[in-house]
């Protein structure tokens, strides 16, 4: 994109895609992505992975080795068909074995959305996700307030901070008995909230939690779709220009760079 | 028809109904006519094969035969599409009309495969599956060209909003595409949502997919290469979508098998997801020769079609097809519409690399026979031949009708009960304009459709520069040049109503508007022909009127028609449809971030409109709404004026002249700036004066006529000379209509007409996204 373009129209123009958000040093690190069957935010995974400088590694559900990745992504999509229950299929896929030993030793995990479903399932984050309270698929930008930002996922942003990202789910009702939730806001691990609406009816307005360690984390809504100007978010720089959910994939890498 | 085993047969699954049986016992009487095949139909059949055909094959006829597999009603019209092309059109033109889809060369070696399809009835008898089903069957036409589908778009017509069975078809409807599409991982990008009472009966539900691929991935359907293998793959075949098969099942030996099975197909979008990755990456290994999806009429459209476009012949082995339901007849097998399957032609060589790819996706696959050179579809059940057929005679040459069509004779009559001749009463006050810009705004075929698109996934894949309520969907193709396409569809089935020829081609007009709107430089056209009954004359001229328009509109655009659909019996007794012509325009960008949207965000800007307005309300969303009236003849078709609009438009976008760009369509000028305002809550000044003196009309016609080949833009203050310079010299008629505000402190954000009256930029959202959500909950 020309200099002269840019500065002719106050917005940023669609496409103007910029350094992005590239964390120096981060090329040596490998971040996997997890297909399953019917996964379908994998390739988008990827590309945040790789905008955010570290090498974007697709890993195979059927596989038992994770590939020597420093950080493993479940993508979002409907796995399985979402058949039984959201994630609970997938929970057996041969790699989860693997993924689950990974996040118990410390490395950084992160679902999203089908991926977060995956993690309750697989009893590395507590609690569930349901049909949304009305019943319905729903897709908007999503505003959300950050308040733990001191795990692996999160440190790039800061707590209470308003963030917007896509949100598109069927079944993201977050939901869990009321010592589970006490819990959650008592120790810290409640990652972010629905911010102004909640779109789902999950309890608390909870968009998405983390393990004690803060390297498990899970999230509802898909910071991967608002990580490129001109595909991301509307914005106040632009139509589709918010770029928010970087955060997500530069802490990770920042995490990790400093361990 | 009696089945039962015969005398020494290894196996009870054999029938009678052999080819040899058939030959040896000529006056079986035939249930042809339940079957859907007329007296002639079924002695034509008989001659083709010198015998009474068998029940396999009476059912493979029947299907292939039917108005929605063969066009034989339409087919002799459609021709003009072929005709109507010059070499010009066809230059970027990869694969046109007959295949699965048509593909369009986009540059840097990039083409796109792209159609739109109806599945009306099937969405009225059971709207979520119907719906569902709908957007898989185009799913699997554009994965057949090899091509990787990377968007959906869905034209939807329901009856009355307020209609009880309109609170049971669209949630169902809308459900269905979002539950389906969703699931595939496909961004719905837009589409159309249109109420009309004539829809009552025969709500419309087309879906359009687009695919991309490079030149050389292009897949043909044709079963090339005599001891080829046939292999079918991907969901089992069941007993759903069987339709008319049942005649022939009905006394089948088994009585223990389940009776009752649904008519509309059910669908699995993980299925389909899992067959889409699995297709790409047989593909891409190169293990495949031809391919075919499995839709309508299911084994006996893909058999035949493939063996008929390939070296001629085929044979299979029908007891190897994989069943969900073993009591399943030969006959029911080869009609089912079960979903989610698809046919391969291949290379014995590569057979053990096809089966370990669909090994690893856990895709069923079965190897059915072998392609041939005989000339002759062949079909085997247990050891007897039930099927032996020339496969053209089943695929391509079935009936063609000329049917008779003549001018309604309400034609005249209703041309002249124009709005000045109703003497319908126009709003004279400032306050009655305003009423009536809300109560348009409100209207249910101009109001925001977010209830709607909200449970559409216009994300996934990460590549969507636009979609609704944008003019036009845009999805990047290039991830490093950011080349891409646009994609808009358009049809008005009142001024189709009023004029089918003109419906057509405005149609198209608008189409290509929006497009260009966008931004983009329109290239290829699909169309979904909507009608009702081609046996009623009255309807037939509809039909020939509209393909007569839409042929000439392609040759004024100089863009052809790549491909599409034709729906018939759309209608309820003697209650058809608006005729309902829906086109879809295919642009493309050399860098989708140069995609304009519909609507402002920033204060300051100068709105421009361009192109001339003049009286033209005549099946306006004005008449419709106010009035309910529905006369006179639509506004002029303009091609030359709109291909001058769409260079200024793409220009615009590609020099970074505006900011935002809306075409003027239903609900005119008012309507415009109503949906380019609430797109992102910035409201506007509007002044009309010099609009109004320029075009010697009122304040009423200014807001509300729907005059062609305008559009409104948004323009920032540096970029006012160049783009005013650029219109001068092009010599299209321009002119400042207002400015670009969102309020302050004193005055709220608003739309403000100059001297004439304001509203609120709150009461207006208010207005105009309330509509569904009060409707529909």
């Amino acid at each position: 994109m020309s200099a002269r373009v840019a500065m002719a129209t106050a917005a940023p123009l669609v496409g103007d895609r910029g350094d992005g958000g590239a964390i120096p040093g981060a090329d040596a690190l490998r971040v996997g992505v997890v297909q399953f069957p019917g996964t379908l935010d994998d390739r988008d995974a990827l590309r945040a992975v790789t905008l955010s400088g570290a090498q974007a590694v697709p890993l195979w559900h059927g596989d038992d080795s994770l590939s020597d990745v420093d950080a493993v992504i479940l993508p979002g999509g409907f796995s399985y068909g979402d058949y039984l229950r959201c994630g609970a299929i997938a929970r057996f896929a041969p790699l989860m074995t693997a993924v689950v030993d990974a996040a118990k030793g410390g490395m950084p995990v992160l679902g999203i959305c089908n991926g977060f479903q995956v993690l309750c399932e697989s009893h590395l984050l507590p609690g569930a996700l349901i049909r949304n309270d009305h019943q319905r698929f729903i897709c908007r930008d999503q505003e959300l307030v950050m308040e733990n930002t001191d795990t692996t996922w999160t440190r790039d942003y800061s707590t209470g901070e308003t963030i917007t990202i896509p949100l598109k789910n069927g079944e993201g009702g977050f939901v869990a008995d009321p010592a589970t939730l006490d819990q959650l806001e008592d120790e810290g691990l409640v990652v972010a909230r629905y911010h102004g609406f909640n779109p789902n009816g999950s309890q608390r307005d909870i968009a998405g939690i983390t393990n004690a360690r803060g390297n498990v984390v899970g999230l509802m809504p898909h910071p991967e779709h608002a990580v490129e100007a001109g595909f991301g978010t509307d914005s106040a720089n632009g139509m589709r220009a918010g770029v928010d959910g970087q955060g997500f994939f530069t802490s990770a890498l920042r995490s990790l760079l400093s361990a | 028809m009696t089945t039962t085993a015969s005398p020494g047969a290894s196996s009870d699954k054999r029938v009678k109904e052999t080819v040899e049986f058939a030959a040896q016992n000529p006056d079986v009487e035939q249930p042809f006519a339940e079957l859907g095949l007329k007296h002639d139909e079924y002695l034509k059949i008989r001659d083709v094969l010198g015998r009474r055909p068998t029940s396999a094959e009476l059912a493979m006829y029947s299907v292939m035969w039917s108005e929605h597999c063969s066009y034989k009603s339409s087919k002799v019209h459609l021709r003009k599409f072929g005709d109507n092309v010059t070499d010009d059109m066809k230059k970027n033109l990869l694969v046109g009309i007959g295949e699965n889809a048509g593909v369009v060369d986009i540059g840097d070696g990039w083409a796109v495969t792209f159609k739109v399809e109806s599945h009306n009835s099937p969405s009225y008898v059971e709207p979520y599956q119907g719906a569902a089903t709908g957007v898989g069957g185009i799913v699997r036409d554009i994965i057949s060209m090899g091509a990787r589908p990377v968007a959906v778009m869905d034209q939807l017509r329901f009856g009355a909003i307020d209609h009880p069975d309109t609170a049971r078809v669209l949630p169902g409807v809308v459900g269905g595409i979002s539950g389906y599409g969703n699931s595939l991982g496909l961004p719905n990008i837009g589409g159309e949502t249109v109420f009309d009472p004539s829809y009552q009966g025969n709500p419309l539900v087309n879906a359009l997919a687009v695919g991309v691929l490079r030149h050389e991935d292009i897949r043909l359907a044709n079963a090339s290469g005599k001891g080829n293998k046939v292999v079918l793959f991907g969901a089992r075949t069941g007993g759903d979508g069987i339709g008319g098969a049942s005649i022939l099942a009905s006394e089948s030996f088994d009585d223990s098998k389940p009776s009752k099975r649904p008519a509309v197909q059910v669908g699995d979008p993980f299925a389909e997801k899992v067959l889409i990755e699995c297709c790409l990456e047989l593909f891409h290994a190169d293990t495949v020769e031809g391919i075919q999806d499995l839709g309508a009429a299911g084994i006996s459209c893909a058999t035949s079609e493939l063996a008929s476009n390939g070296d001629g012949g085929m044979h299979i082995t029908l007891e190897d097809v994989l069943l969900r339901d073993p009591t399943l007849t030969p006959e029911e097998i080869l009609m089912s519409e079960s979903q989610e399957r698809m046919m391969a032609v291949v290379r014995p060589d590569k057979l053990d690399e096809f089966l370990a790819i669909t090994g690893k996706w856990e895709v069923e696959a079965s190897v059915l026979g072998e392609v041939t050179d005989t000339g002759r579809l062949v079909i085997e059940w247990h050891g007897d031949v039930i099927v032996d057929v020339p496969p053209r005679s089943v695929a391509h040459d079935g009936p063609v009708y000329e049917r008779p069509f003549e001018t309604p004779s309400w034609t005249e009559s209703t041309q002249k009960n124009t709005v000045a001749a109703a003497g319908l009463t126009k709003p004279a006050t400032d306050d009655e304009l305003r009423e009536t810009v809300l109560t348009l705004a409100a209207s249910p075929n101009l109001c925001s459709k977010d209830w709607i698109t909200q449970q559409f996934d216009r994300y996934v894949q990460g590549n969507t520069a636009l979609a609704f309520p944008d003019d036009a969907g845009v999805i990047r193709v290039d991830e490093q040049s950011g080349r891409g396409i646009a994609l808009a569809t358009d049809a008005n089935g009142r001024y189709c109503f009023l004029d089918p020829a003109e419906g057509a081609k405005l149609a198209l007009s608008e189409a290509h508007r929006n497009v260009a709107t966008s931004g983009a430089r329109p290239l290829a056209v699909t169309d979904c022909l909507n009608f009702g009954s081609p046996e009623d004359p009255e309807i037939m001229w509809q039909f020939a009127q509209t393909v007569e328009g839409l042929s000439s509109a392609c040759l004024d655009f100089g863009i052809p028609v790549t491909g599409g659909n034709v729906s018939m019996y759309n209608q309820t007794g003697t209650t058809a449809i608006l005729p309902t012509p829906v086109v879809g325009v295919l642009g493309v960008f050399d860098d989708v971030g140069r995609a304009i949207p519909s609507g402002w965000r920033l204060p300051g800007q100068t709105i421009y409109l361009l192109g001339t307005t003049g009286d033209e309300l005549d099946g306006s969303a004005w008449a419709d709404v106010v009035h309910g009236h529905l006369g006179g003849v639509p506004p002029r078709y303009r091609p030359e004026a709109e291909r001058e609009l769409a260079e200024i438009l793409i220009n615009a976008s590609r020099d970074g002249m505006i900011d935002a760009a809306h075409d003027l369509s239903e609900g005119g000028l008012a309507q415009a700036i109503v949906e380019s305002s609430l797109r992102w809550g910035a409201g506007a000044r509007i002044w009309v004066t010099e609009l109004l003196e320029r075009d010697g009309i009122d304040l009423f016609t200014a807001l509300f006529s729907e005059s062609t080949a305008r559009a409104i833009v948004a323009v920032p203050r540096s970029e006012e000379v160049r783009f005013s310079d650029m219109c001068t010299a092009r010599g299209f008629p321009f002119v400042r209509i207002g400015m670009t505000d969102v309020g302050d402190e004193d005055h709220p954000n608003s739309l403000e007409f100059v001297d004439h009256f304001t509203i609120g930029l709150d009461e207006l959202a208010q207005a105009h996204n309330g509509t569904l959500p009060h409707q529909f909950g």
